[in-house]
Parts: C-alpha cells; structure tokens; sequence
C-alpha cells in the first residue's frame, strides 16, 4: 500500500511540482492551498508525512504544528516544513514547535525527496 | 555639599586641567595665591568682577564655573544615573561628583549622550529590518517563485519519459512563474533604488509623503483659500518630485484632501488668532471656535510656531499620517506603544484626552499629547463605522504636570516591567 502525504502549500506551482515528484515515488499527495482545513484534514487522514508552508492563507503552518504536536496521536508525526522564510527565529520557532526537519526555499527536488525518504524510512 | 559651594572645586579643576599652578593664575587675576587656594577649597565665596577674571584667565566661560552653567551636564549626569539604576542617594550627590570632577563628569555626560543616540540608531534600523512590510513581502514572493522554477525546471531536465500532457503544463508554470519572478525583482530594485539615492533618504510610501510633507513645511497655501478641487490636489501630487511611488501618491492625495477639508472649516488665521487670544489649549479653541477637536489638533499642527508633531491611526491602531518631532519616535510601521493618549481617545470615540508623556530613554523631552476619535465613513447600515484618531503632540514646558513614561514600540523601548509590554526589548535583553 503507498504511503500518504498532505502537502500545505498556497504555491499552487510549487504544489504541482511536489505532487508531481512524490506521485513519481509512488506517493498518495493531499495538497492544501490554505491553512484553515488542514488539521482537520490530517486527522481525518492520518498520513505517513505532512509537508508545510509556513505563510499560509487562513492559519500559518507554525499554528498548524502546534495543534498537531497537541494531539498525543500526531506527536510523533513526521513533518517537513518548507518555507522561504529561512532566518534563524524562524528555524527556532519551528524547532521548538516541534518540526521534524525545516528547509528553506529554494532548495534542490533531491534535497527534498532525501528529506522526505529520511522521515519515512 | 551645596552646588553654589563648589564654584572653587570647579576653579581648581579647571585650572589643574589648563596645566597652571595656583601662583601662576593667582598672578594673572592679581589676588594672592593663599587667597585663591581659600576660594579654591570653597571657603570664600566667588562672584563679580573676579569670577570674570578667572574664568577669562582659564578660557572657559563664566557660567561653566557656577551652578547654572551645569543644569544640562547635571541632568544628563541624572538621567545616566537613573537608566543605571542608582539608588536615589547616589544619584543625587551628580553635582558633587561634576563639581569636583568636572573633566569625568564631561566624559560621563558625552557617553551617555552618545548611548542614547546610539539607541536612537538601533531604534531605526531595527525598524526598518523586523517591519519593513513592503521588503519583506517582496523577498518572500521572490524566493517562493524561484522555488517553483527550480523545481519545476528540474524535472523538465532530469526525468526521462516526460508525458508530453505534463511537460506542457511545466512549460506553461515556468512561463507564468518567470513573469512573476521578472516582477517581483524589478519591484524590488525600484524599491531599493527609491531608498538609496533618488528619493532623498526615503525608503517607504511612508517616508516619502513625510519627506514631502516635511519639504512643504506640512503648510499648503494652494488648499488654504476657497474650496479646491480634486484636481488641484492631483496636479500638486503628480508635480511632488519626492512622490515616486503609486502608494505615496495615493497616501499623500488623502492627506491633501484632508488639509483641503479641514482648512474649509477652520482657517489657519483665525486659529493663530485664537491662539493669541486664549493660549494653546486644544479643547479652549475647539470651544471659541466651534470646531471639531480632531480637526483642530490637525489644525494646530499646520501651525509652524507651535512646532507640534501629528499622529494619526485608523481602527486598527495602524499609524496612517505623522508629522514628526524631535525627542519622539513614531515606529514607521505600526506596533506603536500602547500606553499614548492616541489609543485612549480610539477606544473612546467623541471624548478628549490629554496627558503629558515622555518616552523612556528621553526625559530631556516631555510633550504634552492631546488625542480625539472621530467618525470618518459609515459604510451602510447595521455597520461598523470606521473612526480615526488624532493626536498632537505640543513640547512641554519644563516643570509642571508629572510626566507619564510611554515607549515608542516594545522591541526598542527600556522601560521595565511595564505592564502593555507585547515583546522584550532587544535594548534590555541585550540581542
């Protein structure tokens, strides 16, 4: 059975991109263009990965780890976020939301397909 | 020991500090050395004609030998003691410390100055760095685009047996992301042009209306007579060669407009008048003169010989005009403190408020700030009115009413234990 993912991303190009290179890998991709849903969503789901923005239409991706991190079901979560929001308060901010791993945009499709092979192994 | 008494302290420092011995100017004033060493040790008492000789012989100027030459030296010398956190005792001997050591207390002083204005600094760049909105959401656009082409980019190089559907689509993404891309980064660089050279300093819509406003003396005669058109306000926004941008001329139009509506109901004549007449109590002249308290604060401030400053915010608190004055500082974006009498009279539509404020960090400055909200539109029925306030801020004389400490924005304000405090300053955690 494949593995599932929800990407959060309001991008719809970067979106597409990711879905299509996940799809490639034999991933089910759930993508999300705004904030508001998207807790509910995962729960709903219950996916292997969460793939998150941090700026984000309706609830920042900050807030939306936070509420997952909250349910003792999703604490241990795998989540990669991807933000072009790369300074370091904000590294901290996602560590200490508890983030699985945090990348900067740009970044490489390799980069990120070894990002998310780490999380899921 | 008493301030006046150490006039002699003073002589002898001054005189140490110039490389002279006690004879040799003792000699120069015509007194005798034993006389001078009594004034020297403060137990003759100095005035008239040989206070004159002494402070000539010296090359200093006769008030630096007395008490009153040393009101700015002490205050600063106080207000240093008081951001250190001296206990009141200690503080209180600063005119012992600058009669005995006047050369220390000129360096102490100079520091102190130089640290307050160092903050000043800090205060504005980091303004500009943590909320430059315009910046910020100029890079975020720019790197979230080059993240979609780079990806997008590589799969069309990198994967093999591409359906010519997909291919097609990520052709088209990378057209549309490259336009997009194009746009965000010449948006960027006019921007950064606009701040480093054509534009006088001005690196916002903001600070370009107040560079423009500010090059006008905020004075307009053009709007002052008779009732102008919108077209005399466009042709003087299209003709402002510090207005670059679309978002300046389109803040500087409403700001015009305003000075338009509020000079067909009071003039700025009968308001210096009034002024003569009844002294500078806002509330006083919105009573002579029967004229709405926010439209006389912005009145007020349109008068060159008060040296007032203006600001003015919408519902959301968000600062939307100013006319800045020294010894206080407006955040350029929001986040302003909450302790001003400006979001009092926003909580409280129609009433008047006033307190005398000084922002830490600035005793030397005391401003007397008068805030009123009014209604400026109502949408439809059933809802919200959208309400301005307006503050004016006149310096305070010194003495008087006690002055309530207000910051300028938490992130760069000292003031301890402050309960409207939103975030740690970075001044007292020392980022």
């Amino acid at each position: 059975m494949s593995k599932h993912v929800v990407l959060v991303e309001d991008e719809v190009n970067i979106a597409e991109a990711i879905r299509f290179l996940l799809s490639n890998e034999g991933w089910r991709v759930e993508t999300l263009a705004n904030g508001i849903s998207a807790v509910e969503v995962i729960r709903n789901v219950s996916p292997d990965l969460v793939m998150l923005d941090v700026m984000l239409p309706g609830k920042s991706g900050f807030e939306i780890l936070h509420d997952l991190r909250s349910d003792p079901a999703f604490a241990a979560l795998p989540v990669l976020m991807l933000t072009a929001r790369g300074q370091s308060r904000d590294r901290e901010m996602a560590e200490k939301a508890g983030v699985s791993r945090f990348m900067t945009k740009p970044f490489s499709n390799a980069e990120m397909l070894d990002a998310v092979r780490d999380l899921t192994s | 020991m008493a301030r006046e008494a150490l006039t002699g302290s003073r002589i002898r420092e001054r005189r140490v500090m110039a490389g002279l011995k006690q004879a040799d100017l003792a000699r120069q004033i015509g007194i005798s050395p034993s006389y001078l060493n009594l004034i020297e040790h403060n137990r003759r008492r100095i005035g008239g004609k040989l206070l004159l000789n002494i402070a000539a012989a010296l090359g200093v100027e006769p008030n630096a030998l007395t008490e009153g030459a040393e009101a700015a030296l002490l205050a600063t010398l106080r207000e240093a003691a008081d951001r250190a956190g001296m206990s009141g005792e200690e503080s209180a001997r600063a005119d012992e410390f600058a009669g005995r050591f006047p050369g220390w207390a000129d360096v102490l002083a100079g520091t102190a100055k130089r640290v307050a204005a160092l903050e000043q600094t800090i205060e504005a760049l980091n303004d500009r760095l943590a909320h430059d909105p315009h910046l910020a959401a100029s890079m975020h656009e720019l790197l979230s685009t080059a993240a979609a082409i780079r990806s997008t980019a590589a799969i069309l190089a990198e994967t093999e047996t591409l359906q010519p559907e997909w291919r097609d689509r990520f052709h088209a993404n990378i057209h549309q992301d490259s336009r997009r891309l194009s746009a965000s980064a010449e948006s960027i660089v006019a921007y950064l042009d606009a701040e480093t050279g054509a534009v006088d300093a001005a690196g916002s819509p903001q600070e370009e209306v107040e560079l423009y406003l500010g090059a006008n003396n905020f004075s307009f005669a053009q709007l002052e007579l008779g009732t102008p058109g919108p077209e005399v306000v466009d042709k003087m926004v299209q003709a402002a060669p510090q207005l670059v941008s679309a978002a300046s001329k389109f803040i500087t139009t409403f700001a015009l407009r305003q000075v338009a509506e509020d000079a067909a109901v009071l003039k700025l004549s009968d308001l210096r008048a009034a002024v003569a007449r009844v002294g500078a109590d806002p509330l006083t002249l919105a009573q002579q003169l029967h004229c709405p308290l926010p439209c006389l604060l912005r009145r007020m401030a349109a008068l060159p010989e008060l040296g007032a400053g203006l600001v003015v915010c919408d519902r959301s608190g968000t600062v939307i005009f100013r006319k800045s004055i020294e010894g206080f500082t407006v955040p350029r974006h929001g986040s302003c403190c909450p302790l001003w009498p400006l979001f009092v009279a926003l909580g409280q539509p129609g009433s008047a408020a006033h307190a005398r404020i000084t922002q830490s960090g600035r005793a030397d400055a005391s401003f007397d700030g008068y805030a009123a909200a009014e209604t400026v539109s109502i949408a439809g029925y059933n809802t919200a009115p959208l309400v301005q306030a307006v503050m004016l801020l006149l310096p305070a004389k010194v003495g008087g009413d006690q002055s309530l400490g207000v910051g300028s924005t938490c992130r760069v304000c000292p003031q301890d234990n402050c309960h409207a405090r939103r975030e740690p300053s970075v001044l007292s955690v020392g980022v």
